[in-house]
């Protein structure tokens, strides 16, 4: 694999291999900006993989008050996951666990698709009896009692078999201080892109895995192949000049979200250029047999 | 497309009802064909020909020039497409539809939207009582889309509502509301007597506070998610109606001589 050099900045010729996973899109609303993001964030906490955490899950983007359907700011939730059964079950428990109980909320559908999950169809029976079904045209809202007034919850939401996950950017740098600000940047380019979500702590993971362990009980372990550490030790996939690998996970409503969102990623951190950020980007994949989808770094780059 | 359009001859004579023409019944049909539709209910034949002078037209689209209140169930059973009156007419205008568009320019009579199931039917002037009840023996009134009424209803308006929104800009009679299983009833000028009377479940929100029947409890101010939410479907329908929403509302539950998990909505 001969590198590709952007601005000093080495790029493999390689592609991050990616797969298909169910997904789903929300709206939550609260009476000011800080609440939505608040129930936004207690939702899509611990949902950074499906190896444990079930779902996938992360903030899309911010809605301002003008534009959602109550008039309150909102926050636009992804989430994801393997099938449309852990899908809807996550889904249920994480609304009404963490946007339920958040102060002010209300939560609306906010994917278009056939395809729906039922989230204020259930949520509903909360109210124990005392919940009221409103329609309106080809909408179908509940109103829950709960002790701040109502929680208004859409009866459905839609849902995206057509979901992609996986897609992913292994930034290396010479020390975690410049590596660590060239992840920062690709995120927050990453962030501008809608249709995905980064569902890692700030959307960085420090510990990629492989699949597979020297322990039976364990089916995915480092990957000791990018472990700068053990760079003398294992069969190491890193160059002399690299002490640190951070990595970018996405996932997305569709393909071309994620190529997007590796498009904007791949920009920042060549811009960023070598000495301040990462000498060399790559791509996890599994050499291309398990994933349907293959996002090729030589075909996003700037 | 240009509409099909039927220009009122002259005032007719008799009671005449107008359920054929609509699109779903017109489709594929000749003016000639139409022409010899017969609309008569006393024994003396009178055909939409003898009526109206017809021009072709996409039957989706049907426009009557000039009307009276002899002419009844105007776009009765609808299902799609669209149809406007520019007059008045008689009763039941709308009656059933399913889908597609009305809008009667004028005045109507009684029952207007009785029994609708969906689409949008629009009254630009007066309806008459009983707006979108059911006829004797029937369970429900209004199941699904909207209704809205420019100028003032008569008694009895939204009678047995189940499902869907109508909203009256102007006055209400006695009894808006009344028995109703749910669904969404809005009036902005004055209500009449015992607004949503044995009322099950739904929404009655009123721009003016109304004398309330004892058996509706007070159930204090509140602003809530779902006022907002309708204030912003119904502003391009009618601005008076999204303010309405906006503000915050005094909520009585009732009634509680029926089931009583309906609601009656007026500022505070």
């Amino acid at each position: 694999m001969r590198p590709i050099k952007k601005n000093g900045v080495r790029i493999d010729d390689s592609f991050a291999e990616a797969f298909p996973m169910r997904g789903t899109a929300i709206l939550i609303t609260a009476p000011s900006r800080r609440w939505a993001r608040q129930a936004a964030t207690t939702m899509t906490g611990f949902a950074t993989s499906v190896i444990g955490c079930g779902a996938e899950a992360g903030i899309d983007c911010e809605r301002p008050a003008s534009t959602t359907p109550d008039g309150r700011p909102g926050v636009r939730v992804l989430m994801f996951a393997m099938s449309s059964d852990t899908l809807q079950t996550q889904l249920v428990n994480r609304l009404g666990q963490c946007v339920l109980t958040s102060p002010g909320s209300a939560c609306f559908a906010d994917l278009d698709s056939p395809d729906r999950l039922p989230i204020g169809d259930q949520i509903r029976y909360f109210g124990d009896g005392w919940q009221v079904s409103k329609k309106f045209g080809d909408r179908h809202f509940w109103r829950v009692p709960v002790m701040d007034g109502e929680f208004l919850c859409e009866a459905t939401t839609g849902l995206t078999k057509k979901a992609v996950g996986g897609g992913n950017l292994l930034i290396m740098g010479t020390t975690p201080e410049t590596t660590l600000r060239a992840a920062e940047l690709a995120v927050e380019a990453m962030n501008g892109v809608e249709g995905v979500v980064l569902p890692f702590p700030g959307g960085i993971v420090r510990s990629g895995s492989k699949v597979g362990s020297k322990y039976k009980a364990m089916t995915a372990s480092t990957n000791d192949a990018y472990c700068p550490t053990l760079r003398g030790a294992v069969a190491t996939n890193l160059d002399d000049d690299i002490g640190c690998v951070l990595e970018i996970v996405i996932d997305g409503l569709t393909e071309e979200a994620v190529a997007e969102a590796m498009r904007a990623g791949l920009a920042a951190i060549v811009k960023l250029g070598p000495e301040d950020g990462a000498v060399r980007v790559g791509a996890g994949n599994y050499g291309g047999k398990l994933g349907p989808f293959h996002f090729h770094l030589k075909d996003l780059l700037p | 497309m240009k509409p099909l359009v039927l220009t009122l001859r002259e005032e007719p004579d008799q009671r005449l009802d107008l359920a054929p023409l609509v699109p779903h019944l017109l489709k594929g049909k000749s003016v000639k064909e139409i022409a010899e539709i017969e609309l008569q209910t006393t024994r003396e034949k009178v055909t939409a020909g003898d009526l109206f002078k017809i021009r072709a037209g996409s039957t989706e689209s049907i426009r009557f020039e000039g009307g009276s209140l002899h002419l009844d169930n105007v776009g009765q059973g609808l299902k799609s497409g669209e149809i406007i009156l520019e007059g008045d007419c008689g009763k039941s205008p709308g009656r059933g539809m399913s889908g597609g568009s009305l809008l009667v320019a004028g005045d109507c009579g009684p029952y207007a939207g009785s029994a609708m199931s969906g689409g949008r039917l629009e009254i630009g002037g007066d309806a008459g009582d009983f707006l979108g009840a059911p006829l004797e023996g029937e369970l429900e009134g209004i199941t699904g889309g909207l209704l809205i009424v420019r100028g003032n209803a008569g008694a009895r308006a939204g009678d047995r509502l189940r499902r869907g929104t109508i909203l009256i800009e102007g006055s209400a009679g006695d009894y808006p509301g009344s028995r109703m299983i749910a669904g969404t009833l809005i009036v902005l000028k004055e209500c009449g007597l015992l607004p949503g009377y044995l009322m099950r479940r739904g929404t009655i929100v009123l721009a003016n506070p109304p004398e309330l029947a004892p058996t509706f409890a007070d159930c204090g101010v509140h602003q809530l998610a779902f006022a907002g939410l309708f204030a912003g479907f119904l502003r391009d329908e009618s601005r008076a109606a999204a303010r309405l929403f906006g503000r915050p509302l005094a909520r009585f539950a009732g009634d509680m001589a029926a089931l009583g998990k309906g609601e009656i909505f007026f500022p505070a």
